[in-house]
């Protein structure tokens, strides 16, 4: 007990130390603040730092080469799960490669897939949205067509063909895809948002006072509109990491060499009475992946979402 | 109710057209040769491929390839399989099957979702909702195909209550856990809309009045609360309509349902360009038209929209 | 034949003697939340006879609104809690009453009226159905006979071209119109009481005028006891027999209705009183009673006033006041008046 006083001691001083009251916090400040004393919140990112340095340097939690198959150790060389951090931890699959390997390899691809989607559809749809938003008008009245349009496309129906007309496909074509077809979404959140926000007091005071366009958008308009668009995306990240493993499960997503769950799920599925675990692994991590980010979008909702303020 | 549904009927029409637009332009003006990926990996033989080209009208200009794509489509011409089916008979036969799929999930996603949500909702708080918030959580995180092979596994291999895919794809009964795998994707989120809405409505002004009125409980509940709570859900559940399709792709795959979806997982994993988009251009004419019809739902539910 | 049977057994209990058709007796209500308890209502007396318009008067906050919320049986608990007291209708507790006892007198025995019609009727239901739905329920009537009564209702409260608008959705109607089908609810089953919460302040002045008159009216057709409650003075003055003035929970006034604007006997019905715009006063600044509204959570000692009044001494500071019979200079009782005022007598007389 007196341990856990000495640790909170320091903790109380800084609390002292931040500004007072009466200075005004912005929302994302606040939200950061509550934020922080949110378990769900703090599980979920402690998840994704985990995810991301898996994704930037898989070599620290494994030194089996992913690709390297060696056929005498094929699926039914049982897995030991003894063998801490080994390459037989999870046994191996079909073609004889480390599935511990792979599990951790994986991870690369459904982060660049998740982060680089979702900040493509938030770029480009938030801008659409904003344009649409703030001129109103024709501009507004086109880029609303538009959107509908896209949204008669469901996301993966779309991918598919979209995705079939490369003769090879990377990440990159994944997330152009993706992004694609995906960007209405976040036009139609920040359009709301900002004709909202639009007719604010301080919007037309800082036009009175002969403030320019760009100036206008940027500095009044889109931090006080950005906050459900943050939701939306933050939310929107798990469901396209899912979409890629789904597409990529179906064969028309990533392709080898890239390492992917969901192309391992598929490769997986016709030893699943054999050799359970080659599935269950790959798609563990890939649920659990979605989860960490679908629960970092739930507290961010919560820590941002004005209505529950 | 007829003038908005002609209403609504003549906004479908250039949504429609230009939906197909960009699905044609998609496939199209994209980097890489749509006839060459039809050999995959392998270089195509010239002559093969200036064939191949000019039997699926790719040897005409980029201008010419859209009229006449949006002219067949008008007449109903969706492409052919490379078999030398015509894509729009497969679907016919494979459709029934799909629908009585799409079915039976919606009616589990509403039936199941819309009770967790309402019991969750007006105990918000309690254990039952905390367990359900849980359990819809981990619900939305596993990816369509994870969930078709923990079930496969679980009630197929484990439990052997079934057969691990469906012999015959009209049978309901056999139907029936593909359909709870395919709802279980929106489940989670009919589950939760059901019970935010709820929470809220429970608050409402007209609550209080039903109250008032000496209905009993269940009629409150029943009538009062639940229509106007169902609103949102539905709203939700036309938008919802693509991921049921896109699941239908994965779970008719992994279950060997006889359907549009399987039909199409097939023509992806055989590499047949072509067909892919000519099925999804179907399935995006089914899509729009039931979204269409949810919509309609959503007006006979709300007369705030009908009278608007 | 139920309706004929009811009505006759209505008509007995009325004819008993003494007995009114509503008592209130020492009614304590408070909220449990996460900022503390707040002490909502703090023993509250009232009773209402058959015929009779009590007009129930106070601030936001003063009770008056938990008070008939809880009456009705309709307060949300938690977090509210009758902590004690008793309602008496027609001599038996409603408070001891089983809940399916309680759910067959509302509406059918009393009914209540409220506010907002626009947010109390149910948008997405035609108000034909929610008028019907009463003697679905209470009566068993079927779909058909349902809506023929609901037609019979709304001409009864002259909405025009009823067979018409029965059909109707609650946003297709004015306000005016809107808060007559909730009067016609309501009145559905000829219930015995009506409650009235605030039900012409939602609407614009010439349509006040109105509903209120047609509220007023077909209360006396009745016979049916109307407790009205209000935060406006204006509206009670025509329709109300006696006057309750509440303030923090309690009752600190009643008398009949013209004798209270005539000569009010506590210094918070005075300070009401005066802040009244008038034509008269041309020129002159309007009064305003100073300071806030009492805080539930923290309801100061004493006379729960004393911070905001004119008059206070330290005994209000101290002593809670008891509610005094009211006499005129000669000692003789004054039917009806009461004031919780430690100086009723120098707010009276002097």
């Amino acid at each position: 007990m007196p341990d856990l006083i000495e640790k909170n001691a320091p903790a109380q001083a800084v609390a002292s130390a931040e500004p007072k009251p009466e200075k005004p916090r912005s929302l994302g400040l606040d939200a950061w603040h509550d934020l922080r004393k949110r378990p769900v919140f703090i599980i979920s990112a402690a998840l994704i730092v985990l995810l991301i340095a898996f994704a930037i340097a898989p070599s620290l939690f494994t030194s089996v080469d992913p690709r390297a198959g060696d056929l005498r150790l094929h699926y039914l060389t049982k897995p030991n799960y003894l063998h801490f951090f080994q390459a037989d931890w999870f046994g191996y699959d079909g073609q004889g490669r480390s599935i511990y390997a792979r599990m951790i390899y994986g991870a690369r691809a459904s982060v660049v897939v998740g982060i680089c989607v979702t900040a493509g559809v938030t770029v480009l749809g938030g801008l659409a949205g904003m344009i649409a938003g703030y001129y109103g008008g024709w501009v507004d009245t086109i880029i609303s067509r538009v959107t509908d349009m896209f949204f008669g496309i469901p996301l993966l129906l779309g991918a598919l063909v979209v995705l079939n007309a490369f003769t090879t496909r990377t990440v990159w074509s994944v997330v152009f895809a993706l992004v694609a077809l995906g960007w209405t979404q976040m036009t139609r959140v920040m359009r709301g948002s900002v004709i909202t926000v639009k007719q604010a007091d301080y919007v037309t005071a800082a036009r009175a006072l002969g403030a320019g366009t760009a100036r206008i958008m940027f500095k009044h308009i889109l931090p006080n509109a950005i906050a459900p668009v943050i939701v939306v995306a933050t939310i929107a990240l798990g469901g396209y990491i899912a979409t890629e493993a789904t597409l990529s499960f179906l064969g028309i997503g990533l392709q080898d060499p890239t390492i992917s769950w969901g192309i391992d799920i598929n490769s997986a599925q016709k030893v699943i009475r054999t050799a359970p675990f080659a599935l269950f692994f790959p798609a563990g991590m890939l649920s659990v992946t979605v989860l960490a980010f679908i629960m970092l979008g739930d507290a961010v909702r919560d820590a941002l979402d004005p209505k529950l303020r | 109710m007829g003038r908005f549904v002609a209403r609504r009927l003549l906004q479908m029409i250039p949504v429609f057209l230009g939906t197909v637009t960009i699905i044609f332009f998609m496939t199209r003006m994209l980097p890489g040769d749509p006839a060459a990926a039809m050999w995959g990996d392998k270089a195509a033989d010239p002559a093969q491929l200036a064939a191949f080209k000019h039997r699926m009208g790719l040897d005409v200009s980029i201008g010419r390839q859209y009229l006449n794509y949006m002219g067949d489509l008008l007449t109903g011409n969706f492409g052919e399989t490379m078999a030398g089916r015509k894509v729009i008979d497969v679907i016919g036969e494979a459709l029934p099957v799909t629908v009585r799929l799409a079915l039976l999930a919606f009616v589990f996603e509403l039936v199941v979702g819309v009770t967790i949500g309402l019991f969750s909702g007006l105990r918000r708080g309690k254990a039952f909702d905390k367990s359900a918030l849980v359990l819809t959580l981990l619900l939305i995180s596993i990816p369509v195909p994870v969930l078709g092979f923990i079930f496969q596994n679980v009630f197929a291999i484990q439990l052997k209550w079934i057969t691990p895919t469906v012999q015959d794809s009209m049978n309901l009964g056999q139907l029936i856990l593909p359909a709870v795998v395919l709802g279980s994707i929106s489940l989670a989120y009919v589950a939760r809309l059901t019970r935010t809405s709820i929470a809220e409505n429970l608050k409402a002004d007209y609550m209080r009045t039903a109250v008032a009125k000496g209905l009993p409980r269940r009629k409150v509940i029943g009538t009062h609360l639940l229509r106007n709570s169902m609103i949102p859900v539905v709203t939700f559940l036309g938008t919802d309509l693509g991921a049921l399709m896109g699941g239908a792709i994965v779970t008719e795959g992994i279950f060997n349902v006889k359907g549009v979806g399987n039909a199409l997982y097939h023509a992806i994993n055989l590499n047949e360009g072509a067909t892919v988009s000519g099925f999804v251009v179907v399935l995006v004419l089914v899509y729009l038209a039931a979204s269409l019809i949810v919509d309609l739902l959503y007006a006979v539910l709300d007369p705030r929209i009908r009278y608007a | 034949m139920t309706t004929a049977l009811e009505k006759t057994t209505a008509a007995k209990d009325r004819l008993v003697p003494g007995t009114p058709l509503l008592e209130v007796r020492d009614l304590h209500v408070e909220f449990k939340t996460r900022d503390g308890v707040a002490k909502a209502v703090n023993g509250v007396n009232y009773s209402v006879a058959a015929g009779e318009t009590l007009a129930v008067l106070g601030e936001s906050g003063s009770g008056k609104s938990v008070t008939a919320q809880t009456i009705m049986g309709i307060l949300d608990m938690p977090p509210g809690r009758v902590t004690a007291g008793e309602i008496l209708f027609r001599g038996q507790d409603m408070l001891k009453m089983s809940n399916e006892q309680r759910r067959k007198i509302r509406g059918r025995k009393i009914a209540m009226i409220f506010q907002d019609a626009l947010s109390s009727l149910n948008p997405v239901l035609s108000v034909g159905y929610q008028l019907g739905e009463m003697f679905r329920v209470h009566e068993g009537a079927s779909r058909k006979e349902a809506k023929a009564k609901a037609i019979e209702l709304m001409d009864r409260v002259r909405i025009p071209a009823a067979a018409q608008r029965v059909n109707d959705f609650p946003h297709q109607f004015s306000g005016g119109m809107r808060q007559r089908i909730m009067i016609a609810m309501a009145l559905a089953l000829e219930p015995d009481l009506i409650i009235a919460d605030e039900p012409t302040t939602a609407l614009d002045v010439t349509v006040q005028a109105q509903v209120m008159d047609l509220l007023a009216e077909l209360q006396a057709e009745y016979h049916m006891g109307l407790i009205l409650i209000t935060h406006d003075l204006g509206v009670v003055a025509d329709v109300a027999d006696k006057i309750a003035v509440m303030y923090a929970g309690r009752i600190v006034e009643t008398a009949p209705v013209h004798e209270l604007y005539a000569r009010p006997a506590h210094p918070y019905t005075k300070g009401l009183l005066r802040s009244i715009p008038r034509l008269d006063q041309k020129g002159e600044e309007l009064y305003a009673i100073k300071g806030l509204p009492p805080n539930l959570y923290k309801v100061p000692a004493g006379c729960a006033f004393n911070p905001r009044c004119d008059v206070a001494t330290d005994l209000c500071r101290t002593e809670i006041p008891a509610l005094h019979q009211v006499t005129d200079r000669d000692g003789a009782e004054l039917a009806g008046r009461k004031s919780a005022c430690h100086l009723w007598k120098e707010t009276l007389h002097g």
